[in-house]
């Protein structure tokens, strides 16, 4: 048994390992809040009393608050000694020595973040159609992440930290089912005018899509 | 008609006798087959070089036919110029006014003459693809494909006709829309830049003209400008194609020089309308009392707020109502909005709602306040469209407000004026699915 | 210098951002969706009407320059 605090383990092991399955938590309910904003964001949601670009600037935030954990959670995982992953697995899917199957599909999830993130950054350069096809990219990245959270360790299988899997998966399902559910709702464009102009009530109340 | 119309006197000569008609045959004659096409006009006069047709355009003065009156040269000169020899050509007869019929009459009765426009604009714009986009219904009444198919048999065509259908929707004749559709998708407006001369169809530089405007490019390669300069006036050179609707329902379509008298045209000897609405539904209403003073001429029309645009002219009888009227019209223009921009989608309805009530179509008394609703949502939705439909609508209902502002005063009382509530303008009967923009 | 704003009205959906974060030049109308002004953008407006563009979730508010 290591003694984690003994000075031959200052560079590795248990300190750097524990360092990033803790950051892997908290990146996972960081990203699940960033789905849950980016979902208000399309519907137009506000919070109560807080102007628009309050709820896209917090997904904003909380989204590079997220990649900035990732990044810990990814070196730390590369750098310790404890368990074998290589520099190249934190971009390469699948070729890491440890859980291959896991941490990969973590892999995946990081790099498709990667390409949400520069291409938000270079939103206003890129066009509408490139930006959002990307960014729909979210709905693969985040599943992507819970199974990796869920499977790469045995962390979130049991105890707090399982109940801390399952309420990001219930909150991010929910949001996304809302999210839907309200697209559906609305009607679609060839029939907008028509049915404005069929029900006078309708009509009255402001704004439409 | 095969008339004589008098040219007013030109800045520059004193008046000339021009015959007419240039483009369609006379009446009674039947259609301009290919055989007779050939024996009036002879062969297509191809150049055998790009460009050198647009000079010549240039020369004559020739504008859009299609409503916008925009210098076809310039149409000519933006796409050679940016085509790269991959430019398309389109000949627009979409007919999308229900109350113009010159579109129809022209591909009816003198197809050849749109048909030869289009290989000479191809040539002179250095295109290698041909389309005519044809509203749907028309097709069959035009035998627009046997026409052609006579063409390829006789090799007139350098470059083959590809015959494209329009949906019946008020703007699936606007450019955008038109490039929209003839890529394969519906046909709604885009925003724009890229203009269609720049990235239109396919994504490539596309010249779209009016066929009328193709028929009178086809007369000049082989008259010359001067030759088409012979009618209408120096700033507005040449002849149109007017439909005209006559306060006995009666409608026809008629060819006249620009600056032509527009009592000549409708015939406003007998019955007595109350107003004529000039331009389309696009368009406004002008008090008869002006009428017997005006040309057809845009100098005189905009200063009403008109425009000979594309030589749609309507009478309204003294006993209609002309708020009934106005409100029919913008429930159609309403529901013809394509819903893609807040500004249309919200206001148009509004607008065509309150004119209905105004109009007395709730049987109720409009409730006060209604016009001021009415001039702000005019406001709100010009100009702040991907097209021109908001904006159209607006001049259209703005111009019904000055125009009847007594029948408002009327209908405000629950009164109304009209002895007969027929419909007069024709407005067609609603698509079987809304849906339907291809 | 700067430039003009244009909104496309088909991309935008009416989130209303862009009048929040550049009030000086944009307003909502009475049903949600932006009236933009067409005067050139102020030389000292120039970097909140980029934030304004970059912002919209619909991508729909674009500066042009003036050229």
């Amino acid at each position: 048994m290591m003694n984690i605090f003994s000075p031959n383990t200052l560079h590795s092991t248990l300190a750097m390992w524990y360092t990033s399955r803790a950051t892997g938590v908290v990146s996972l309910v960081l990203m699940s809040l960033v789905v849950i904003i980016g979902l208000m964001v399309n519907r137009q949601g506000r919070l109560p009393g807080m102007p628009g670009f309050v709820v896209l600037g917090l997904h904003r935030y909380l989204s590079l608050l997220s990649i900035t954990f990732l990044a810990v959670h990814i070196a730390t995982a590369v750098l310790d000694s404890f368990v074998n992953i290589s520099v190249a697995a934190s971009v390469i899917p699948f070729v890491s020595a440890y859980e291959p199957l896991w941490l990969g599909l973590g892999t995946v999830a990081f790099d498709l973040m990667i390409a949400i993130i520069i291409t938000s950054l270079l939103r206003a350069h890129l066009g509408r159609l490139t930006w959002k096809a990307v960014h729909w990219l979210a709905y693969a990245s985040w599943p992507l992440a819970v199974v990796h959270s869920v499977y790469s360790s045995k962390d979130m299988q049991r105890g707090a930290l399982l109940g801390v899997a399952l309420a990001c998966i219930a909150a991010v399902l929910i949001a996304m089912v809302w999210r839907f559910a309200r697209a559906l709702a609305e009607i679609p464009r060839a029939r907008r005018v028509p049915e404005l102009m069929a029900d006078p009530d309708l009509l009255a109340r402001a704004g439409h899509r | 008609m095969t008339q004589v119309i008098a040219n007013p006197a030109t800045a520059t000569g004193p008046q000339r006798r021009v015959a007419l008609p240039r483009l369609l045959p006379p009446p009674g004659a039947g259609r301009n087959d290919l055989n007779a096409h050939l024996g009036l006009h002879g062969p297509v006069p191809y150049r055998g070089r790009d460009r050198v047709l647009i000079g010549e355009v240039k020369a004559a003065g020739l504008t859009g036919r299609g409503g916008a009156s925009f210098p076809t040269y310039r149409k000519l000169e933006a796409v050679a110029a940016a085509g790269g020899g991959q430019a398309i050509v389109v000949g627009n007869a979409a007919e999308s006014e229900p109350a113009s019929h010159k579109d129809e009459a022209l591909l009816r009765l003198a197809p050849h003459l749109p048909l030869d426009g289009l290989q000479l604009a191809a040539e002179a714009v250095g295109a290698k693809r041909v389309v005519l986009y044809v509203r749907r219904d028309l097709l069959q009444s035009t035998r627009i494909d046997a026409q052609i198919a006579e063409r390829n048999a006789g090799r007139l065509d350098r470059v083959p006709v590809e015959v494209r259908p329009a949906p019946a929707r008020f703007i699936a004749g606007q450019e955008t829309a038109l490039a929209s559709r003839v890529s394969g998708g519906l046909a709604l407006p885009t925003f724009t830049p890229p203009r269609v001369f720049e990235r239109g169809v396919d994504g490539r530089p596309t010249l779209v003209q009016n066929v009328e405007t193709l028929a009178h490019m086809a007369l000049i390669a082989r008259y010359g400008p001067d030759w088409f300069r012979s009618a209408g006036t120096r700033d507005e050179p040449g002849t149109m194609l007017c439909t005209l609707r006559q306060a006995d329902g009666s409608a026809s379509v008629a060819e006249a020089p620009l600056g032509a008298p527009l009592a000549q045209l409708l015939n406003l000897g007998k019955s007595q309308p109350q107003a004529v609405l000039a331009g389309g539904y696009h368009g406004a209403w002008l008090p008869i009392a002006y009428i017997s003073r005006l040309l057809l001429l845009n100098a005189d029309l905009q200063r009403l707020g008109a425009f000979t645009g594309a030589g749609i002219f309507a009478a309204l009888p003294a006993d209609r109502c002309g708020l009934i009227e106005t409100a029919r019209v913008a429930r159609y223009l309403a529901l013809e909005s394509a819903g893609q921009c807040g500004p249309c989608l919200n206001g148009l309805p509004r607008i065509a709602s309150a004119l209905a009530e105004l109009a007395g179509a709730t049987g109720k008394r409009p409730r006060s306040g209604i016009v001021e609703d009415l001039e702000r949502w005019a406001g709100l939705v010009d100009g702040r469209g991907a097209c021109h439909h908001p904006d159209g609508t607006t001049r259209f209902v703005r111009s019904a407000l000055r125009m009847f502002a007594p029948e408002i005063a009327g209908h405000m009382k629950g009164e109304c004026s009209a002895t007969s509530h027929e419909p007069f303008l024709p407005i067609p009967a609603g698509p079987s699915d809304n849906a339907d923009w291809s | 210098m700067t430039g003009k704003l244009r909104v496309n009205p088909i991309a935008c959906s009416g989130h209303g951002l862009c009048a929040e974060l550049l009030p000086e030049l944009i307003t909502l109308d009475e049903w949600g969706y932006p009236i933009v002004s067409d005067q050139p953008v102020p030389a000292g407006l120039g970097r909140k009407a980029r934030r304004a563009v970059t912002d919209c979730p619909a991508l729909a508010l674009k500066l042009f320059n003036a050229s």
